[in-house]
């Protein structure tokens, strides 16, 4: 076998990092030039337009709610579905198959989808009128009924995004050896406890990984409460996207995506400290 | 990045197909870039019969506003020019002289001269400059449409064609009474275009100006009676984006919109609708005169092709097939034929009611606001959104406001349009 030369493993991680430097850091460094610049000079004024605007502490509050309450029913619903398919064993790929086909809807069909649902002459609103609890179009999305809309938003979210923390806990799941689940049961641990004791702590990487990208994902929502809600729902993503598109202010636009990376860098810390995942814990 | 991702996205694409047109086998091909019948049925029907006769080769394609300005912008800055024909609403092209993206036309309008496009359009096609930058293409205005089963309410020696906007209040009122639903609808969603509505129709109509009474008294007891006549809106007013869909769904009676966004509820049931004006206020009928334009751009790889595209989109001939198809109007001597489609004739009915009312008040798209559009409909947007939605107190919101309007005109220096007065420099918040 030839000699592997030192320089071997930077070689093959260059066009990653090139990658990386051209297509994030790049813009990214822009979008920080952006937001600190008004008609060519250096301010702070698009983060004052940004805070002073009427949308911005809405869309602040909706965003960190969605936050709140997507990612926890998530990682719960996620948790159960992954234990329950570990214990399948016929159809076990069926099933799998079929939890993980949302991720493969793009998030803006996922929110189309159930728009059609949702919407005034929805499948909803039907299945309502013939059960006659409704005498006519209702309206769940409007600016009048803000928490459903919320929850349809919720809702949206969870069907969409929920695969994505399963298929991260599936394969940490996996990963654990069975000799532990054996050997406490050996030594009587009922099956929450077998839970609670064994499984939890060793899946917590897996649950660190699954919570930070599910975390940053959800401060980044748009798609899908675009789609449900438009401006009855402002979301942080969503105001960045009516600022550079709608308004045409790339500067307060540049400010949002800075709150965004942001809020998302310190949920990302946030977890990592939370959730610390020692040396003895890695399966 | 996302955002930056989905702006990019269409360029990318629209990059690509003009590469593809733009190369060397076929270099004859004239690349008409347009912000106007953008959906896909639309564009099709652009492609294979409108410009199947067309001199040349045309390729068609599409974008949104925005990402046009930006595409312009790289191309001329770039150096490597693809498009040769820019379509786009009045106000779309304005943003584009910013960077001098528009060649002068003065020679083809000087040629185009017999085909009757009325004066004050070439004027405004000047946009600013002493020559023509574009040549007016086609026309629409917003109307309101209404279910038939509608009209039995209309208040008591109401005249459809002849509303005010009291009878309008009184109209949904009647409506909500019988039948226990809100059934007057606006496009307030997200791409809706309610901007217009308070800029050429309602603040017009109540105050005779625009940016000039912003702040009025007259201007104040409008968002009054406007907060009055919501109460009798659908709610989901603030989601519709084309009032096509929830007139066709029922969900709304009485709705207004841009011609083009209503024009397939008349197609598909002209038996079920009317069309008629925008009501009056106290100033008058205001109404919102909407223009495209055909420009050349500025190093167009193929000038003859630009110009022979031009002449033959207003052709007569082919500005009726266009108003067949999409419901956007002549700009030129055409005579509508009898036997046009009865959805298009309601709709070509709407827009005549209105351009030739009474006591109809023109008013015209913004002028010399350049990327700041945007921020101007923002302003009006988020005043409707404060007073109607929110409930803020009106004389404090349209105070607030009026500051951010005011930058707006200060920093563009664009001068006043109709209707208010005309300004020597920035069009004055009084």
């Amino acid at each position: 076998m030839p000699a592997r030369s030192p320089y071997l493993p930077y070689l093959l991680i260059a066009p990653s990092i090139l990658f990386l430097a051209v297509f994030f850091l790049w813009p990214f460094a822009q979008t920080v030039v952006m937001a600190f610049t008004v008609d060519g000079q250096t301010s702070t004024g698009n983060f004052a337009r940004m805070a002073a605007d009427l949308n911005f502490w809405p869309a602040m509050g909706n965003t960190f709610a969605l936050v709140i309450v997507v990612v926890p029913l998530q990682v719960a619903l996620a948790l159960t579905m992954a234990v329950m398919i570990q214990k399948m064993t016929t159809g076990r790929d069926i099933v799998l198959w079929i939890w993980t086909i949302p991720l493969g809807i793009s998030d803006l069909a996922a929110g189309l989808a159930w728009l059609a649902i949702l919407s005034n002459n929805g499948y909803f609103n039907t299945v309502l009128f013939h059960l006659g609890i409704i005498s006519g179009p209702t309206g769940w999305l409007s600016y009048e009924t803000p928490l459903t809309l919320f929850f349809a938003v919720v809702v949206a979210e969870v069907w969409r995004a929920t695969a994505l923390v399963f298929v991260i806990l599936v394969a940490g799941l996996q990963l654990i050896p069975k000799e532990y689940a054996e050997a406490a049961e050996v030594f009587g641990a009922s099956p929450w406890q077998r839970f609670r004791h064994v499984t939890l702590p060793l899946l917590k990487p897996s649950l660190q990984s699954a919570l930070i990208l599910r975390t940053v994902l959800a401060f980044e929502v748009f798609a899908v409460a675009y789609a449900l809600g438009g401006r009855n729902i402002p979301i942080l993503v969503g105001e960045a996207y009516t600022w550079m598109n709608a308004n045409q202010n790339t500067g307060v636009a540049a400010a949002y995506a800075g709150v965004v990376l942001l809020v998302s860098l310190a949920s990302t810390i946030v977890w990592l400290r939370v959730i610390r995942v020692r040396r003895e814990h890695l399966p | 990045m996302r955002t930056n991702l989905r702006r990019l996205l269409p360029a990318a694409l629209l990059g690509g197909a003009a590469m593809l047109a733009g190369g060397g086998a076929i270099a004859q091909d004239t690349v008409f870039l347009s912000t106007q019948l953008r959906p896909v049925e639309e564009a099709t029907k652009m492609r294979q019969i409108i410009l199947r006769d067309a001199p040349g080769r045309v390729t068609y394609v599409v974008d949104e506003p925005a990402p046009m300005t930006t595409r312009m912008q790289a191309e001329l800055q770039g150096g490597s020019r693809t498009v040769s024909v820019v379509g786009a609403a009045h106000g779309e092209l304005l943003p584009l002289m910013d960077f001098d993206g528009l060649e002068p036309v003065g020679d083809l309008a000087a040629r185009l001269a017999d085909r009757g496009i009325p004066a004050p359009l070439m004027e405004s096609a000047k946009l600013g400059k002493d020559a023509p930058r574009y040549i007016p293409w086609m026309q629409a205005t917003y109307i309101m449409v209404a279910d038939k089963r509608a009209l039995a309410h209309l208040p008591a020696g109401a005249d459809v064609n002849a509303l005010t906007y009291a009878q309008l209040a009184q109209w949904g009122r009647n409506l909500q009474e019988r039948t226990g639903r809100r059934l007057i609808g606006f496009p307030g969603g997200p791409t809706g275009l309610m901007n217009r509505f308070f800029q050429g129709f309602l603040y017009p109509s109540y105050t005779g100006g625009l940016v000039t009474t912003f702040r009025s008294a007259e201007a104040e007891a409008m968002w009054a009676d406007f907060k009055a006549l919501w109460a009798t809106v659908n709610p989901s007013s603030t989601s519709y984006n084309f009032m096509q869909e929830p007139l066709m769904g029922e969900e709304v009676w009485v709705a207004f919109d841009h011609v083009a966004r209503v024009i397939e509820a008349l197609r598909t049931a002209p038996d079920r609708f009317v069309t008629f004006p925008a009501p009056a206020g106290p100033k008058g009928r205001g109404y919102m005169a909407v223009v495209a334009g055909l420009g050349i751009v500025k190093g167009a790889p193929n000038r003859a092709g630009a110009e022979a595209l031009i002449e033959y989109m207003t052709r007569p001939a082919t500005q009726v097939r266009v108003a067949a198809e999409f419901g956007f109007f002549p700009v030129v001597k055409a005579q509508l034929p009898a036997d046009l489609a009865p959805g298009v004739k309601l709709a070509a009915e709407g827009v005549d009611k209105t351009q030739t009312a009474r006591d109809a008040l023109v008013s015209l798209l913004p002028i010399g606001l350049g990327a700041r559009g945007g921020e101007f409909n923002k302003v009006f947007i988020d005043t409707f959104t404060r007073i109607v939605i929110r409930n803020e107190p009106i004389r404090a919101v349209l105070d607030a406001e009026a500051q951010n309007l005011r930058a707006i005109m200060t920093a563009t220096n664009a001068p006043c349009w109709a209707p208010d007065p005309a300004s020597t420099g920035a069009c004055p918040v009084n």
